[in-house]
């Protein structure tokens, strides 16, 4: 059983030795895109076995929970490790075009590789440390890959993007150790029960809030978001693609992991907290992007009112809210990396990413602005796409939670969403050149074009299938939240069937 | 015992947030690598400190035959020191580089990401259009 899971970290890094040995030839970029592939089978196989069984959990090394490092993954888990695999190969595939000779050389695929063993890692992993070592593995590759090549925008953002998060690492450290010296365990199915006997709750709170400060800087919420809309518009596309749709997310995960299963102590607090990050997320981001004028920087900016959103979700505790939630952060990664890879397409063809410099590309690249349409359109929630039923799961559970507000700022959100994504549709699409340029698809080599359209494309028709077909993905999603509401299942997995903590488990929305 | 190492965790943090709230980005680092150390201190306390009590089984027995120290703090310490001096490396060699090329380690001055004045980017992003030509 334990290979199950191991997989989908084993096979990041086998091909990143591989393509770091062939990286002055060609051979590294496809084993690249192999590895990509087999992950996201591996990633499928998981998937098919925690759907037939229930929750799958490995001890790795055979040492018995909550000893040893558990590896665990419920259906939360199994789905982010798939949205993981199939991005991961749209931009191993993408990157066969976008990433130049020199930058291979360095090592990109062997970096590009560590980073989706270090997100996966951090997806699987039933340990609290072992999260913290994954989060290190994805930062140091992170590092890499946002400034190589070393361009002064590139280090400029890295210096923002390094020490910020450096600086969450370092409170995620300190808050392991004040829980570990709490409670006595670092295996999260068994700090559920640990955490009840704590002497003193107030403290548990504080370590609560302290694990929202760091996973908070990860996942770039309000007021802790500055370095991501400094770095993200730097590097290569292709690492621009990947950081948007996975990084920001799994600090999303590691909230959800974390405020579902461990600090529920307090709810009423620690939610509350959640609940004011996430208005302020959304409006910040928003009102962020809507003053950008640069394509990339304006997605940026919808990252973290994207991240709004999901933290809403959370921040109810409501089992609809979760469910919207999930559902959120499933369709956000494919849509966001789908952004800006179009982004990449349009600056390849059209000459910048700025955008007073480009347009015309309705006229004269027609199947481009269908592939913008198709993801822009659904992260503003337009109503067959997958980004109106994320949308109107999470606002309804808004006003069936009472919150008012929060589903009024949800909604103006949106409203402001559209007004971005049509500045970028009328100043790129619209709008004629300024350089009388006629941006066209058949500039580029029919090589790299494939390798550049497919994988938008193949986003494109996955965020279809999404919003034409959303029946099967929320009864998902259902699934999904009553699991993380109800951990049953997950402790039992990890520790065994006459857990201690079990009695207990029983959370109250 | 924990009361001293507990008051050297704060001193130690008192100094690294008066160094990382400093505009230079080298003090900055100086501050992470005082903060990381006293993260470090707050693990090795959490796990109760235990002196002249050393995590050693003897040779024929399969557990301690005495109450013995908290091995896993110190395991936990270890990875961290590890991990915390690769990141700082990686941290020191991108300030030096980010030194030699825009010449300042004063974060005000570090606007070429997000320039004040947007124009300037859209200046800058023109020479891709020459770049993707010549390809």
């Amino acid at each position: 059983m334990s290979w199950i899971l191991a997989a989908p970290i084993i096979i990041p890094f086998a091909t990143a030795v591989l393509a770091f040995l062939f990286r002055h030839g060609p051979e590294g970029r496809w084993i690249s895109v192999l590895g990509s592939a087999a992950l996201l089978v591996s990633a499928a196989i998981l998937m098919t076995n925690v759907l037939a069984g229930g929750v799958v959990a490995a001890q790795m090394g055979q040492w018995p929970a909550p000893f040893g490092i558990t590896l665990v993954a419920d259906l939360l888990s199994a789905v982010m490790v798939v949205i993981t695999g199939i991005t991961g190969l749209a931009v191993a595939i993408y990157a066969l075009a976008d990433v130049d000779e020199r930058k291979e050389q360095l090592g990109y695929h062997a970096l590009y590789q560590v980073l989706l063993a270090g997100v996966c890692g951090a997806f699987l992993t039933g340990d609290l440390f072992n999260l913290y070592v994954w989060f290190e593995v994805m930062l140091i590759s992170s590092f890499g890959l946002l400034v190589m090549g070393g361009n002064r925008q590139q280090l400029d953002g890295g210096i923002k993007y390094v020490t910020l998060n450096l600086v969450s690492t370092i409170l995620f450290l300190s808050g392991i150790g004040l829980l570990y010296g709490m409670t006595g365990t670092l295996n999260m199915a068994d700090l559920h029960s640990a955490v009840q006997n704590v002497e003193n709750p107030g403290l548990l709170v504080v370590v609560a809030v302290m694990f929202m400060i760091a996973f908070g800087v990860k996942a770039a919420v309000f007021p802790l978001f500055f370095w991501l809309p400094a770095s993200y518009h730097t590097p290569a596309i292709s690492v621009s693609a990947i950081f948007a749709g996975l990084l920001t997310k799994v600090g999303v995960y590691a909230l959800f992991r974390m405020f579902t299963l461990v600090f529920t102590t307090d709810v009423a607090y620690t939610h509350t907290i959640l609940l004011w990050v996430a208005g302020f997320t959304m409006v910040t981001g928003v009102l962020g992007a809507a003053a950008m004028n640069d394509f990339r920087r304006i997605l940026s900016f919808h990252i973290v009112s994207q991240i709004g959103y999901m933290i809403l979700g959370l921040a109810l505790f409501t089992p609809l809210a979760l469910v919207g939630a999930v559902f959120y952060l499933v369709h956000h990664i494919i849509v966001k990396a789908n952004l800006f890879l179009v982004a990449g397409v349009a600056r390849r063809i059209a000459g910048s990413t700025e955008l007073s410099q480009i347009g015309g590309l309705y006229k004269t690249a027609p199947l481009l602005a269908l592939l913008f349409l198709i993801p822009a359109f659904s992260l503003a929630g337009f109503p067959p796409l997958s980004g109106f039923w994320a949308k109107y799961v999470l606002v309804k559970a808004a006003l069936e939670d009472g919150g008012y507000v929060i589903a009024g700022v949800a909604l103006v959100v949106g409203l402001l969403t559209i007004y971005s994504m049509t500045k970028i549709w009328g100043n790129a699409f619209w709008k004629p050149h300024p350089a009388g340029v006629h941006p066209t698809l058949s500039s580029i080599a029919p090589k790299d074009l494939a390798a550049l359209i497919l994988p938008i494309a193949a986003l494109a028709t996955l965020t279809c299938i999404i919003g034409l077909f959303p029946e099967p993905f929320i009864q998902f999603a259902t699934a999904s939240a009553d699991q993380l509401l109800n951990p049953e299942a997950y402790i039992q997995a990890v520790l065994g069937a006459d857990a201690p903590g079990l009695a207990l488990a029983e959370v109250t929305p | 015992m924990e009361l001293l190492v507990a008051i050297m965790v704060g001193v130690l943090v008192a100094a690294s947030v008066h160094l990382m709230l400093a505009r230079n980005v080298l003090r900055f680092l100086f501050g992470l690598v005082l903060i990381s150390n006293a993260a470090n201190l707050t693990i090795f306390v959490a796990g109760r400190l235990t002196p002249e009590s050393p995590p050693l089984i003897p040779y024929d027995a399969d557990v301690p035959v005495a109450d013995v120290a908290n091995a896993l703090p110190q395991a936990l310490v270890l990875t961290a020191i590890v991990i915390g001096f690769g990141l700082f490396a990686f941290a020191l060699t991108l300030v030096y580089r980010t030194y030699q090329n825009l010449g300042t380690l004063n974060s005000d001055e570090m606007r070429l990401a997000e320039p004040e004045d947007d124009t300037h980017v859209a200046a800058e992003n023109k020479t891709y259009i020459a770049r993707e030509a010549g390809q």
